[in-house]
């Protein structure tokens, strides 16, 4: 016999499935949406795509406070740092500040974060910063419990030189995917477009999403598949 | 000028009183670095695996990277630290450059500096959890030395980090031998890269291997290492012995 235990003194963690992929032309940024207390989602909508400059975004995973609060530190630095430059700031530099105060601040910190986003130099860019505060640069980032799912995944759907909707396309699937296997992800699926153009946010219910194994069309209720007032017994 | 000391403790709103003893724990890992010198100066070999954990995570980190005119530097161990290292480094080479004397920074210098960081981190009981492998050549003098991340430090005429120690000094305590050329030096470390990534779970088949002479340092695109499997023992290995590995 066992209690439930709902524990939501627990901290809100967002295990989380974040991905970010270059294309030709920008990059695109995809998250699940579970927020979880313990074993209870506390939001099923979550936001985790943040904004820190025109062109520049971060997705967050681990720790929900811990993320908020450094890219609310790093939105601060940038847009002094943007007053000065008197130019909108470069994924780099969005990039290490995000760093910095990872790495500085590593004993306390418990988030992993996916920069990217599109600046004049150098088109689209994602930097990876996992946890301990390392910075890299790479093609495609994944992130989150739900990305353990996904090394395969990508080992074999990747390519370089993507079109916007192949890369949409791949981010949307993998997200799904990842919310298929890992209990900490769940929700909606965001992305977050970024290229010379601007940014574009765009929104995948779940009713929207592929089925994946073992995964049934969904019903409004059994009354609506079983024939109706039918003296046949159901399957025993 | 920054020193290499760690973000200190200080009463500030962003740190609490009881950090003050703290031994980190690594999160992205480099394996093992190797290093021998040669005719003309210095090999450097390590892998561009980034693991977290069990999982083989980054497969395209660089580990070994130039400093200053002189020296070479490869790191295993956790890789936010060596980015750290390699910042202040530049930072140290830039101070150094500006005094404009004609005086530069040798491998043994460099050397002898992260082994004081090194060291004194480790005393504070916040290391930089990094072993460190350092050469290069100055003024016609070889020089290759490691330091880990407690301080210990050797200048040898082969180093290695973690399982090179035990995998790769070996073979180069039998094959190692003053004036190798080039090639031989190249094949040498290949040789042990190869029985590295046969028996070390984090090491990737991708790897560099960087040069350094009194001209200056090249550090080689990334390749990957043939490994041979077709041996007639492992065909059918537990014939005769079912059940048995």
């Amino acid at each position: 016999m066992y209690r439930l235990s709902l524990d939501v003194e627990q901290p809100h963690s967002m295990g989380t499935t974040i991905i970010g992929v270059t294309y030709n032309g920008g990059v695109v940024l995809g998250a699940d949406s579970r927020t979880s207390t313990g074993m209870y989602v506390a939001n099923r909508a979550s936001d985790k795509i943040t904004q820190l400059t025109d062109n520049v975004y971060v997705c967050r995973s681990g720790s929900a406070a811990d993320s908020q609060v450094v890219s609310d530190y790093v939105r601060y630095f940038l847009h002094q740092h943007t007053i000065q430059l008197g130019q909108p700031a470069t994924v780099k530099v969005a990039a290490s500040l995000v760093r910095q105060l990872a790495y500085n601040n590593k004993a306390m910190l418990q988030t992993g974060m996916i920069v990217g986003g599109w600046d004049k130099y150098e088109g689209g860019k994602i930097y990876g910063v996992p946890l301990g505060g390392t910075l890299l640069e790479q093609p495609f980032a994944i992130g989150g419990s739900g990305s353990s799912y996904l090394y395969g995944f990508f080992d074999q759907a990747w390519r370089e030189g993507m079109s916007q909707e192949e890369a949409e396309k791949l981010v949307v699937t993998a997200v799904s995917l990842a919310i298929a296997r890992d209990g900490a992800s769940g929700g909606v699926v965001r992305t977050v477009t970024i290229n010379k153009d601007g940014v574009n946010r765009k929104f995948y219910p779940g009713d929207t999403l592929p089925l994946w194994h073992e995964e049934m069309d969904a019903v409004n209720s059994l009354l609506d598949i079983v024939p109706a007032a039918s003296p046949e017994p159901m399957i025993s | 000028l920054q020193v290499m000391d760690s973000a200190p403790v200080e009463n500030s709103l962003m740190s609490s009183e009881s950090d003050i003893q703290r031994t980190q724990y690594p999160y992205v890992t480099g394996t093992s670095v190797v290093g021998i010198k040669y005719k003309d100066g210095i090999l450097l070999a390590a892998d561009m695996g980034g693991s977290y954990g069990s999982t083989i995570r980054y497969k395209s980190v660089e580990r070994l990277k130039p400093v200053g005119k002189h020296s070479l530097l490869g790191a295993s161990g956790e890789i936010s630290d060596f980015q750290e290292i390699m910042k202040y480094l530049d930072e140290l080479i830039l101070y150094d450059n500006m005094w404009d004397d004609g005086n530069s920074f040798g491998p043994k210098e460099v050397h002898n500096y992260l082994t004081r960081v090194m060291y004194n981190r480790r005393n504070k009981f916040n290391p930089l959890w990094n072993s460190l492998v350092l050469g290069g050549v100055k003024n016609g003098q070889k020089y290759l030395g490691s330091v880990s991340m407690i301080g210990v430090h050797y200048e040898d005429n082969h180093v290695a980090t973690g399982f090179g120690n035990h995998l790769a000094r070996p073979i180069l305590r039998d094959e190692w031998h003053e004036n190798l050329s080039y090639e031989e030096g190249v094949k040498l470390l290949e040789k042990c890269m190869r029985v590295l990534l046969y028996r070390d779970r984090s090491a990737v088949n991708k790897l560099q291997i960087a040069k350094i002479t009194e001209e200056g340092v090249t550090i080689s695109q990334p390749y990957s290492l043939k490994t041979f499997w077709n041996f007639s023992a492992f065909q059918n290995p537990t014939v005769g012995a079912e059940g048995s590995w």
